[in-house]
Formats: C-alpha cells, structure tokens, sequence
C-alpha cells in the first residue's frame, strides 16, 4: 500500500526513510506538536515550498532544463486566487475558480515559452525565461490599478479558514479555522507531491530522464524530444501555479515580492540543488532545511557575530544578513562535490 | 576514353532579396530610428530619446560583448556575469566619492582623470575577480551546459552578498562629476552631457574591438577558435590561454559597463547587475550568441526601442524588449547574425 503510494520509488536509504518520516509527522502534527504562531507559520511554508520545489525537480533534475521562470508560475496561481477572491467575494467557489485559473494561465504561458525557445536550443531556455519573469514582474508592479503594483493585494477568505472560525479544543490545542487552513494546505501539498512522485516514474518520466542523460539518442530511438520536454514545462508549471494558490490562500495576501521575485527563484534553486536534483524526495530535505535555516539560522548566526564581535571582518561575514552567502557557497560546493544532494548522498552511503 | 566534360562554373547574381536578407540586421538600426522619428513627430524630442536611446545601448553593449566572446570561444555561459558588474560599479564610484575634490571641480581635465582612475580600478577589480572566477568556478565545468549555470548561479550570490559585506546593505547615491552635469541644447534638443560621452566610449570601444578581432593575430586565433575550437588547437595554439584572456577582458568590460551604468543611473545597488543581465542576455540573444557585431546592433536596437517606447507608453517600456526579443527569434531564431559553427 505505501510503496504503492509512493509509486515505486522508495527512499533507499535508511536514514533518508528516517529523515523523511520525521518532516512527515511534524509537518502532520504541526499545530500539535509545536506551540504558536511562528512555528505553524514556517510549517505551512514548508508543505508550500515543497510542492514547488518538487515541480521544479521536475524540470531542473528529470529533464535538464533550467528555468528561471518558476518563479513567475508561482505568482500566477497566487494572483488567480488574490483577484478572484477579490472580484467574486470571500468563498470556496472564488479560491477555486483562482486556482484553476492560475494553473491555466501558467500552463498557456509555459507552452508558448516551451514551443519558442525549447526547439532551437536548450540553453535559450534559461535566458528567455528570466527575461520573461522580469518582464512579468515589471507588468505586475506597473498595472497597479489590476494588481496593486509593489504594495500587492489583500484579501479575504472564507471564514470557515479563518481564525476567528473556532471550534473547541483537542488535547489542550484550540482548534480554529487557522488550523483548518493548515490542514487544507497540507493534504492538498501531499497529494500533489505523490502525484509528481507518479509521474516522475511512469514511462513518461522514464523517457524525460532519458532525454536529459542524451537527447541526441532519445530523439533517434523515436520520442519526440520537443513534445517530452515542452510537457514537463507545462506540468511543472501548473504544479507550481496551485502551489502558489496555496501560498495565497495562508497569507491572505500577495505582492511581487513574496511571490514573483528573483530572489525567490535563487532559493528555490537552492532547494532543488542542496536536497538532491533528479530525486524528488530532495526537494522535502531541501526545501525544509531552507526554510528552517531562513528562520532559525539567522538568529544562531547573529549570536555569532556577536560573540566574535572583537575579530576584524569576521562579524560581518557572520552578519544574521549574510545567511545566503553561506548557503551561496554550500551551493557551489554541492553542484561540484554531491551534484545528487543530500539524498543522493544517502543513497550512496546505503548502497556502500 | 572520353574527355571529362569541361567545367563551367556559372556564377549567378544575388538577387536583391538574397542581398538584402545578409544585410538586413545591419540596417535594423537606421529603421528603427526613422521609424522613431515619425512615430514621435517632434524632432527636437525625437533627437533627445535617440542620444539617450543609443547611449543606453552602447552601455548594454559594453557589458554585453564580453558574455557573447566568451560564450562562443568556449561555449561557457556565464549567468555571474553579472555580479562583475555590480562590482566595477561599487569599486569605480568609491573612487569617484574618494577623488572628491576632483569630480567637484569645475574642470574637465580633473573630472576627467577621475572618472579614468575610476575606470581603470573597476577594470583592475573586475578582470582579477574575473581571472579567480575562471579558475575557482567555471573550470571545474566545462562542457556541462546546465552545472555552468547552476555553479555561476551560485558565484553571483557569493560575490552580490561580499559587496553587502564590504560596502554595507544599503544602496550608495551618487553625483556626476561637475561638468559632466546638464546637458548641451544642439537644434532645440537638450542633449544630456554625460549621454554623449557614453556613446563616445562605447563607439570607441566597438571599433576597438572590430580593429583587435579583425586585424589582429590575436583577434584571428579568437575568431577561428570561435568557428572551430579543435582545429586551432590542432594547430598549436593554446586556446585555453586565449580564452582565459577572453574572460578576464570580458569581465573588465563589465566592470567599465557597471561603473558607467551607475553614473548613469546616479545610484548603485548590489543587485543592479543582477537586473542589467536581463537585457545582458536579451541583447545576446537576439544578436546571435557568439557574436559582437550581433551584440552591437542588439544593444543599439534595445536601447533605442526602450527609449522610443518610453516616451510614447510607458508602461510598456520593459516590455517592448521581450517584443523584440520575440519578433527577432521568429524571424531568425539564431539570432539575427549567428555565428557560424564547423561540427
């Protein structure tokens, strides 16, 4: 049953069973188990962040293809939800209208880029699609009238979701609808995240690994290297469109920067290279350390600065400000030294 | 045994459509701006947006040609291309604010040598950072299309976060030198100062360029190491020498591009490099990877485009390039002057 769940494609590694049942249960127990707001706040990012950096394993570690326009798909989906629940009013119909809008959107948008520049060379990609995103990003924040240019949109949602929807107590933790919430975000991240399981190992995925090992040889046995590749990009965009559905539905809130942002595209990258491309279990490793070294390693790497405050220079590259320097620099070391991650890295140790 | 047949080669004429498609790209430019003209209808303002419009591009040029050369000597794409922007800028205009007395004088030889010594240790900075990026980061990748861009990925949020560490997090505002402010009223136009001296350099710099890469034993070896890597290779010449000097040169010209841009835009930030790739790359592309000539015409046409667009939509300014970007991929999806590849 669960290796049926998980497609077939069991973690292979005995720490990595380990590490991922962990994350599993305290993301599913997160308004239990942890205490307050933040932590629910960091665990709802985190269902979040791995959904999408799962989809962009879809297209960075199966197929190849570097994008630069997740980023821009993200947005979508959280601006379908942010203008329908705006235009029809609060309501589960709005959010899913948005979603499904979003999702669409991004799929037209990835097909149009995909048939343009995937056919001439797999590297335009890379340099079309940041181009496109900052074009995106730029039309986002002109057409404020539609959008709210850099203040963004607030919102409401249904008041079911809401914390002011409560509804008693379990084992000393008031249930409201913020938990609800919670709960919507994670099961629908789950289900999505098995899904993208499914289809990285169904012939379909087989065939795009296929074209990222040789797309020369693919093409020759009889797979039509375009198609597979323009596929994967719409997928992995719309996976990425619900993801920021998602991510609008928690905040109540979307703006360019939380959503559309270069920045954003760099941590997803991170994510995807420090878990382990090609692996999509990477991108649960990834995308949690990420998230919790953004909250948590902050706070350790200003206790540090401090205490060396005397040293020259040293403060300052210990600055609570510099965090991604440091994981600028693990990034490097992973692409050169364990270019399949963390979990690849597991992986080896088990078969060792 | 019969006589071979005699050979007749016949040679026909181009047909003015054959001829004109060679040169079309070349003309784009000049079309462009006649187009500008009436679209605008003001001559005066026609003239103020094409100065603005071809020093915009010549400046995107500048940091342009670098990335172009070194993609089509080695075939290496170098996304941190970048972040040597941002650092000619940094190091230039902390020259500038320490040569205080000079860029406030009222004297363009001072104003002048400022800006040069600030050139000239943006270049030094750039092209060192430049030869330690080749070596630390992209030659352990070579051939991997994909670890380039992931690795130099990485190398621009190093280098962007070692700029907050040295110069602070918060952007740096800063002044042209004296008589570099203010503009030139030539046939009702107000033509700003510092505009013509950006399409001074950048002229001067492509006709360098042009003179070094066709005239030059150098510039022939890059040349053929751009069409046919091995055979030069083949035939003695360490290309991987002539390539490292390639990227440093580049990543000089980077450095000068982000200390122009800068005084340009009379702010500079640590991520401003990071955005100006997006037109980096755009120009690149649309010019044909590889090559110079296509970059040049790219930028001009990029920056006469942005200008002209500005002034008549605003909103759609950034925009427009995509436009381009699109037209010209659909008419030529090379780009408009690929560069040939012998296999």
């Amino acid at each position: 049953m669960i290796v049926k769940l998980l497609s077939g494609d069991k973690p292979r590694s005995r720490v990595l069973t380990a590490l991922l049942l962990v994350i599993l249960i305290c993301l599913a127990g997160a308004p239990f188990i942890f205490d307050g707001v933040r932590p629910l706040d960091t665990a709802a990012r985190i269902c979040i962040f791995i959904l999408l950096v799962a989809s962009y394993d879809l297209l960075l570690g199966y197929s190849g293809i570097v994008s630069f326009a997740h980023t821009m798909f993200f947005g979508l989906g959280a601006y379908g939800v942010a203008l329908a629940s705006i235009h029809m009013g609060r309501g589960f119909d709005a959010l899913l209208v948005g979603s499904v809008a979003g999702a669409l959107a991004a799929v037209i948008l990835a097909l149009l880029i995909g048939l343009f520049s995937l056919r001439v060379r797999a590297i335009f990609f890379a340099m079309i699609t940041l181009a496109v995103a900052s074009a995106v990003a730029v039309l986002v924040s002109q057409f404020s009238g539609l959008t709210g240019g850099e203040d963004g949109l607030t919102y409401k949602i249904p008041r079911v979701l809401t914390s002011a929807n409560r509804l008693g107590e379990i084992m000393g933790t008031k249930i409201s609808g913020k938990i609800l919430n919670y709960y919507l975000i994670f099961f629908v991240s789950l289900i999505l995240f098995l899904l993208l399981l499914r289809i990285v190992n169904s012939p379909f995925g087989r065939v795009l690994q296929a074209i990222r090992e040789n797309d020369f040889r693919a093409e020759a046995i009889g797979y039509r290297v375009v198609w597979y590749r323009t596929m994967a990009t719409c997928l992995s965009a719309a996976t990425a469109a619900l993801a920021g559905s998602l991510f609008a539905i928690w905040l109540r809130y979307v703006g360019p920067d939380t959503t559309l942002s270069f920045e954003i595209m760099l941590d997803i990258l991170l994510m995807v290279v420090i878990g382990g491309m090609g692996t999509i279990y990477g991108a649960v490793i990834g995308a949690t350390l990420f998230i919790l070294a953004q909250t948590y390693l902050q706070n350790l790497m200003g206790t540090a600065a401090e205490a060396t405050s005397g040293l020259p220079l040293i403060p300052e590259l210990l600055d609570a400000d510099r965090w991604l320097m440091w994981l600028g620099i693990l990034f490097i070391l992973s692409v050169y030294f364990f270019p399949t991650g963390i979990v690849g890295r597991l992986r080896e140790q088990h078969r060792a | 045994m019969t006589a071979a047949p005699d050979h007749r080669p016949t040679f026909a004429r181009l047909s003015l459509t054959e001829r004109l498609d060679a040169s079309l790209p070349l003309l784009l430019v000049p079309i462009l701006v006649v187009l500008g003209f009436f679209a605008i209808g003001a001559p005066s303002s026609w003239l103020t947006l094409t100065v603005s419009g071809l020093a915009m591009g010549m400046m995107i040029f500048i940091m342009a040609s670098g990335l172009t050369l070194v993609f089509g000597l080695m075939d290496v794409i170098n996304f941190g291309h970048g972040a040597f922007i941002s650092v000619g800028a940094f190091v230039g205009v902390s020259v500038l604010i320490a040569l205080g007395d000079w860029t406030g004088a009222a004297s363009l030889v001072l104003n002048m040598s400022a800006i040069f010594l600030a050139v000239v240790a943006a270049m030094a900075v750039t092209g060192a950072l430049g030869w330690g990026f080749e070596r630390v980061i992209v030659k352990p990748v070579y051939g991997a299309h994909l670890k380039q861009i992931l690795v130099t990925v990485g190398g621009l949020i190093v280098i962007e976060q070692l700029i907050h560490v040295v110069w602070g997090p918060d952007e740096i505002f800063i002044n042209r030198p004296e008589m570099l402010k203010g503009a030139v009223t030539f046939a009702g136009a107000a033509l700003e100062r510092y505009r013509l001296l950006a399409v001074a350099v950048g002229l001067v710099l492509f006709l360098a360029m042009r003179i070094v890469l066709r005239r030059t034993k150098i510039g022939l070896i890059v040349r053929a190491g751009v069409e046919n890597g091995p055979m030069v290779e083949a035939l003695g010449y360490r290309l991987r020498v002539v390539f490292v000097g390639v990227f440093i040169a580049g990543s000089a010209l980077a450095g000068l591009g982000g200390v122009m841009w800068g005084l340009y835009q009379e702010v500079i930030t640590a991520n401003m490099g990071e955005r100006m790739m997006v037109l980096v790359f755009i120009v690149a592309i649309i010019g044909g990877l590889g090559s110079v000539e296509g970059a040049f015409i790219g930028a001009l046409l990029v920056g006469l485009l942005q200008n002209y667009v500005a002034f008549l939509e605003p909103k759609l300014a950034l925009v427009s390039n995509i436009a381009l970007m699109t037209a010209i991929l659909m008419w030529r999806p090379q780009g408009m002057l690929p560069v040939v590849k012998a296999k």
